[in-house]
């Protein structure tokens, strides 16, 4: 089985549950999809058993060969090549790699070249498998390092992913093929407003979801007029609490100091499983 | 004109709270929220849309089925899996780079734009706000942030105003790098927890790349003192100014909720305070008129 966590709103304790879910249940594998700000490695010290690079494939064009008729230039939609007055110029962070000028170009004077991008890490903190990937500063395209992180889905495991924030490119492309999307809330005007895009996401891709309301007793009611309203299910609430927060400023995951959260984990994890077999 | 943008890297550290409460401050400036994916910043600015443009960031394929003679060739050649197994295009994964159209042998498949989102101009009390909404699950945001951008400075220079506040998104990725390149500084709000402090080192690399000017705002400073001295010792150590230090108060979540920037809702709290101490220094570093 595997699970998304995604919230929409940053910051709203995506990592912390899926962390602590990963922690309080067995034969599991956590793919850390975030990997613009990668944060779970932080919660578990990792052994790291293998790190590799990331890379795409970029044009690169034989000047003997290119004769700057530009079919190139105009084919491509992401501006990546340029004719400049003696040679083609290649911009490999606009590049969407799809190998279409080496396909127009009628001196096949375009090959493709590998342009590093990110590293995926893979280790192991006690039961539990972990994989993430680290986006090289500058570079603008996260969702190339994702595919590569979920590469490594084992299906025979429980498979956890940590989706980054937002509701665009990169959260797609993690909550993708997943049987169900846990969404994580706070009680906040903030929270909502983007929990209401994720679930239209959601909808467009019918991926089941359900609701973890995080900091539960801060903010309104609205979050959960707003669910109740749509049926969807509140699937756990975390109360704000100091200790909690506490434990999370010091990268301790809350679950191992205060055990009584490891059941309920454990009963979160059961409850999704529940709605993924009906 | 100046250009200021607030950024974050780990996400819900309190971004646009601190914008919100800036483009409250701020007597001459244009704001443009950024975050085009998830944008908050207008449930506390309450913006009057004064004019709506279509974003049109990506194009998409379509076949033409009764043309088509089902030879593979553009699932073949598709480099982003976007064509099923019965020849239907998954508009998902489907980047509109156009290698199916080129290898189709009988021009059944064309690309036609498709509208991705929203970019809005607006009237706020506070001044002009250039914002937008990408729809849900579209892809190129990054064209987006540099359309609210465009708007922006464009407002800022009609309207003589001397800086554009911009709300920029969490993460180091394409929109990010939209909203940062060719700024004059960007102040990044950041909190004392471990996550924290790993992407505030991120996101201060990403303006180092960039050659922009970084400030630090330490945003809950004193829920963790141990990780606040580490991040101003970090910062020292490298040459960062850190221009504020805003304390932990439930007032911030209650003016969230009651949908107003903090330095309205709450003016003579010390939260308050902090945000327009930390503002002055801002102001006075940019060396812009906008007090």
């Amino acid at each position: 089985m595997i699970v998304s966590v995604a919230s929409g709103k940053g910051g709203t304790g995506k990592t912390s549950v899926a962390v602590n879910m990963a922690l309080s249940i067995g034969n599991v594998q956590l793919l850390d999809c975030d990997v613009e700000e990668s944060n779970a490695h932080l919660f578990l010290n990792p052994k790291i058993s293998q790190t590799q690079a990331v890379t795409v494939s970029v044009p690169i064009v034989n000047e003997k060969l290119c004769d700057r008729c530009g079919e190139c230039a105009g084919f491509c939609q992401y501006n990546a090549l340029f004719i400049g007055s003696d040679k083609v110029l290649v911009f490999p962070d606009l590049c969407h790699s799809c190998g279409g000028c080496a396909l127009v170009c009628p001196k096949e004077a375009i090959s493709e070249d590998q342009h590093k991008i990110g590293t995926l890490k893979l280790g192991s903190a006690g039961g539990l498998e972990l994989v993430y990937g680290e986006l090289e500063v500058g570079e603008p395209m996260a969702v190339p390092v994702i595919k590569e992180v979920k590469r490594r889905i084992e299906k025979g495991k429980n498979v956890i992913l940590d989706s980054p924030p937002g509701t665009s490119c990169p959260v797609i492309q993690t909550v993708k093929d997943s049987d169900f999307c846990i969404l994580v809330t706070e009680p906040t005007p903030f929270g909502l407003h983007d929990l209401k895009i994720m679930i239209q996401v959601l909808e467009s891709m019918r991926i089941p979801f359900g609701v973890v309301i995080n900091r539960a007793g801060v903010g309104d009611n609205r979050v959960y007029e707003y669910c109740e309203e749509k049926g969807i299910p509140i699937l756990l609430e975390i109360p704000y609490e100091r200790r909690i927060a506490e434990l999370y400023s010091r990268g301790i995951p809350f679950s191992q100091e205060m055990p009584e959260w490891k059941i309920k984990l454990q009963a979160l994890f059961t409850t999704v499983r529940k709605f993924v077999n009906k | 004109m100046k250009q200021l943008t607030i950024l974050s890297g780990k996400g819900g550290t309190g971004k646009t709270t601190i914008t919100a409460s800036f483009a409250v401050l701020a007597r001459n400036a244009v704001v443009a929220d950024c975050d085009v994916d998830a944008p908050d910043l207008h449930i506390l600015l309450h913006p009057k849309i004064v004019k709506t443009q279509e974003f049109r960031g990506s194009k998409l394929a379509t076949i033409n089925e009764t043309k088509c003679t089902k030879c593979d060739l553009c699932r073949e050649k598709c480099n982003f899996n976007a064509i099923t197994e019965n020849l239907q295009i998954d508009p998902i994964s489907c980047e509109g780079c156009g290698v199916c159209s080129l290898v189709c042998q009988v021009s059944a498949i064309t690309l036609t734009e498709r509208v991705s989102g929203h970019a809005y101009i607006s009237e706020t009390k506070y001044g002009f706000m250039a914002h937008a909404l990408l729809n849900p699950g579209e892809s190129n945001s990054g064209k987006l942030v540099t359309l609210v951008r465009q708007n922006a400075k464009v407002l800022a220079e009609k309207e003589h105003a001397d800086l554009v506040i911009i709300d920029g998104s969490p993460g180091i990725g394409c929109p990010v790098i939209a909203s940062v390149t060719g700024v004059d500084a960007g102040l990044i709000v950041t909190e004392p927890t471990m996550s924290g402090i790993h992407d505030l080192e991120r996101v201060l690399r990403l303006l180092g790349h960039f050659n922009v000017r970084p400030f630090v705002c330490i945003n809950m400073h004193d829920i963790n003192d141990e990780n606040t001295k580490r991040i101003v010792d970090f910062c020292g150590e490298n040459g960062v100014e850190v221009i504020g230090k805003i304390p932990f108060n439930p007032i911030a979540t209650e003016a969230m909720v009651n949908e107003k920037p903090i330095v309205e809702y709450a003016s003579e709290s010390r939260i308050a305070k902090k945000i327009i101490e930390m503002w002055k220094r801002t102001v006075s570093a940019l060396k812009c008129g906008s007090q």
